[in-house]
């Protein structure tokens, strides 16, 4: 038996890199940016000690960039994991194993290119000699589709669809099947054990994909920049501006920071809200 | 096919210009990501090595999109040995934001007129070597032109090249003639709402909606950049884009009127007729961009080496030729062709030219301006 206070040492070496990485790559970091956001913007730019709340007063000034962001990233979050819920019902349940690999890999292969790139291509495709061209052949007349907030939203349901059909896939897949041989044998019907057994039963995979996509979704800056012009503005569009364009370090730095607040206030109501009395929170969020 | 080779063609088709610049290099962070390919394109690998070692094999240059023809980079290659890595941006503040930040990996990049002094004020970038550039030769530029690249005596930027800021219209679709930013902000919010770009550059975007109410260019008047914010946000819900790179956005037919900078005009011009370049009666800019190199600069020798090839009046009259932007250079207007020099886009009429207004510094770093620009995007 070993007492129980003393030191670890092998415990101790074999956590001591995530710890460093931890430390340095996110604490630091964050207290980096804490300091800077009390601090005013230096006369060319960039930053200049001092301890005002200026930084934080002015947020109001980047009211819209937060209203996108908080209104499209929940709606493509909400529109990805319908459509990717089907998608992976068949992946998981219907398709016979020997397609099944084939579909998968055919989920995977858009990430074999560059999401620049991908992305790019929906400019043409939205673009006044993409779909709009066609919408006008057949006599709908001036539609314009690009740099428009319905533009954002599909890049971003063709962005991040992979990332939900992924962890509702494997939950699906784990399933006990014999589960639903009970159901039906007890008398309930197939709707009823869809949404009595099925549905709580890959309610983990759906609320890691969400979180997935979420996330992701807040700190977004490519694809509102490239399909919303310009125009259709998120905080990761606004932090690029104020760091790279204005060079205002500090009120960037005060915009990051609510940013993160946000997310996770977001994210812990969210898992207390999904997770609490369903017996799900000591699953492994897969 | 793989990723790289994927990213290589796109990256040809966009130095072929058939598609878009800036997004797809600057802000993105390809520009980076473009340097490290540049090793990978064969043309681009050192073949010969010229007085080897003297310069290093690599020399890293930060530009403006559509602003070098790749093709003086490949014999510059052959020349010396080094390859050239290149990164794009679209406004002078991203290039003062990442050298204050610091550790560009830069030896030469291209700042205007009006942001030099401010980089040298900041020691951001070194008194020009003109022994190491005898190519650059002061006498045969345009005074007026270059002066800005001398601060308090000291040479810290020689002289690429000169522009305007207009703006283009697809005159297929725009039927009013528009001469004047009056027309061109009042036909913004009625005929061609959602038709009309803007640049993503509080410089030129604000000058021009200043010179609307006819102040000037370089206004940081409180009260008259405020009516300038007021035109902005009240145009914003009927411009197609706020973005520096509208050259896609006119060529796939979206756009048919926007802020315009000379070479694109040119650019857009010479393959698609009907988009006309117009300076707006009320003035405007005229600029001067000027090669200058960063104190931090890793390869200075290679930096200097690049700025003197590509001053060689041979191979400006190449790189003219290919941007559509007037050269300060005379020895470089000699090797022009004719038709060149009397291209109204490049050469606007001296009574259009009289009322531009170069840039000025403060106007550059007024914060203000920068605030508006930005509320004026997040609104």
């Amino acid at each position: 038996m070993r007492e129980p206070r003393k030191w670890d040492w092998t415990a101790i070496l074999l956590i001591s890199p995530s710890v460093a990485i931890f430390l340095g790559l996110l604490v630091m970091p964050i207290l980096v940016v804490l300091v800077l956001s009390f601090g005013e913007r230096a006369e060319a730019g960039g930053y200049q000690a001092a301890f005002t709340f200026a930084q934080y007063a002015n947020l109001p000034a980047r009211w819209a960039a937060f209203r996108n962001t908080l209104t499209l990233a929940p709606l493509g979050t909400i529109i990805c994991l319908i459509a990717a819920y089907p998608l992976a019902y068949y992946l998981a349940v219907k398709v016979s194993a020997r397609n099944r690999l084939l579909l998968l890999v055919l989920v995977i292969v858009p990430f074999w290119t560059s999401f620049l790139i991908r992305t790019y291509a929906w400019i043409f495709i939205l673009g006044g000699k993409g779909i709009p061209a066609l919408l006008d052949a057949i006599g709908l007349a001036d539609v314009r589709l690009i740099n428009t907030p319905f533009a954002v939203l599909v890049g971003i349901v063709y962005g991040y669809l992979p990332l939900m059909v992924f962890p509702i896939y494997v939950s699906l897949e784990r399933l006990d099947k014999r589960l639903l041989e009970a159901s039906d044998d007890l008398g309930a019907s197939p709707r009823r054990t869809f949404l009595q057994v099925t549905l709580p039963l890959s309610a983990p995979g759906a609320v890691t994909g969400c979180m997935l996509v979420f996330i992701l979704l807040m700190g977004e800056y490519l694809i509102p920049a490239l399909l919303g012009g310009g125009k259709v503005f998120f905080i990761g569009n606004a932090l690029v501006d104020l760091f790279l364009q204005s060079r205002n370090w500090p009120f960037g730095s005060a915009v990051a920071l609510s940013l993160v607040i946000i997310m996770l206030v977001t994210v812990t109501v969210y898992l207390r809200m999904t997770l609490k009395n369903r017996g799900l929170r000591d699953q492994a969020l897969v | 096919m793989d990723p790289r080779k994927e990213f290589i063609k796109q990256l040809r088709r966009y130095q072929k210009g058939s598609i878009s610049r800036r997004h797809f290099l600057g802000v993105t962070g390809l520009g980076t990501a473009m340097a490290v390919m540049a090793a990978e394109i064969p043309g681009l690998r050192p073949r010969k090595a010229w007085a080897a070692g003297s310069i290093g094999d690599k020399v890293s240059l930060a530009t403006w999109p559509n602003y070098h023809d790749p093709k003086d980079f490949d014999a510059f290659t052959a020349q010396t040995g080094a390859a050239v890595e290149v990164s794009v941006f679209g406004s002078n503040e991203e290039f003062l934001a990442k050298l204050q930040a610091g550790g560009t990996g830069w030896d030469v990049f291209v700042p205007t007129n009006y942001t030099v002094s401010t980089h040298a004020s900041l020691g951001l970038i070194e008194p020009l070597d003109l022994k190491k550039i005898p190519n650059y030769d002061i006498a045969a530029q345009d005074a007026k032109l270059i002066k800005e690249g001398t601060v308090d005596g000291t040479v810290f930027g020689a002289a690429k090249d000169w522009g305007t800021t207009g703006f283009a219209v697809n005159t297929a679709k725009v039927k009013e003639n528009p001469t004047t930013w009056k027309q061109f902000w009042d036909l913004t919010q009625s005929t061609y709402s959602g038709r009309v770009t803007v640049h993503d550059y509080q410089l030129t975007t604000i000058g021009n909606a200043l010179k609307y109410y006819g102040y000037s260019f370089n206004s940081n008047d409180e009260k008259e950049l405020a009516d300038a914010e007021k035109l902005l946000m009240a145009a914003k819900p009927h411009l197609f884009a706020i973005t520096s790179d509208y050259q896609p956005a006119f060529r796939n037919g979206d756009a048919w009127l926007g802020i315009c900078w000379t070479g694109d005009g040119k650019q857009l011009h010479r393959d698609i007729p009907e988009i006309n370049y117009v300076l707006g009666k009320e003035g405007g800019e005229v600029w001067t961009d000027f090669y200058a190199v960063p104190k931090s600069a890793p390869n200075r020798e290679g930096g200097y080496a690049l700025i003197n090839f590509l001053l060689d009046p041979k191979i400006n009259a190449t790189e003219v030729q290919f941007h559509g932007q007037p050269s300060t250079d005379s020895r470089t207007d000699k090797l022009l062709p004719e038709a060149l020099l009397k291209d109204p886009i490049m050469y606007p009429a001296a009574e259009l030219l009289a009322p531009l207004e170069f840039g000025s510094a403060a106007t550059f770093t007024n914060p203000a301006r920068a605030e508006i620009l930005a509320r004026f995007k997040a609104a």
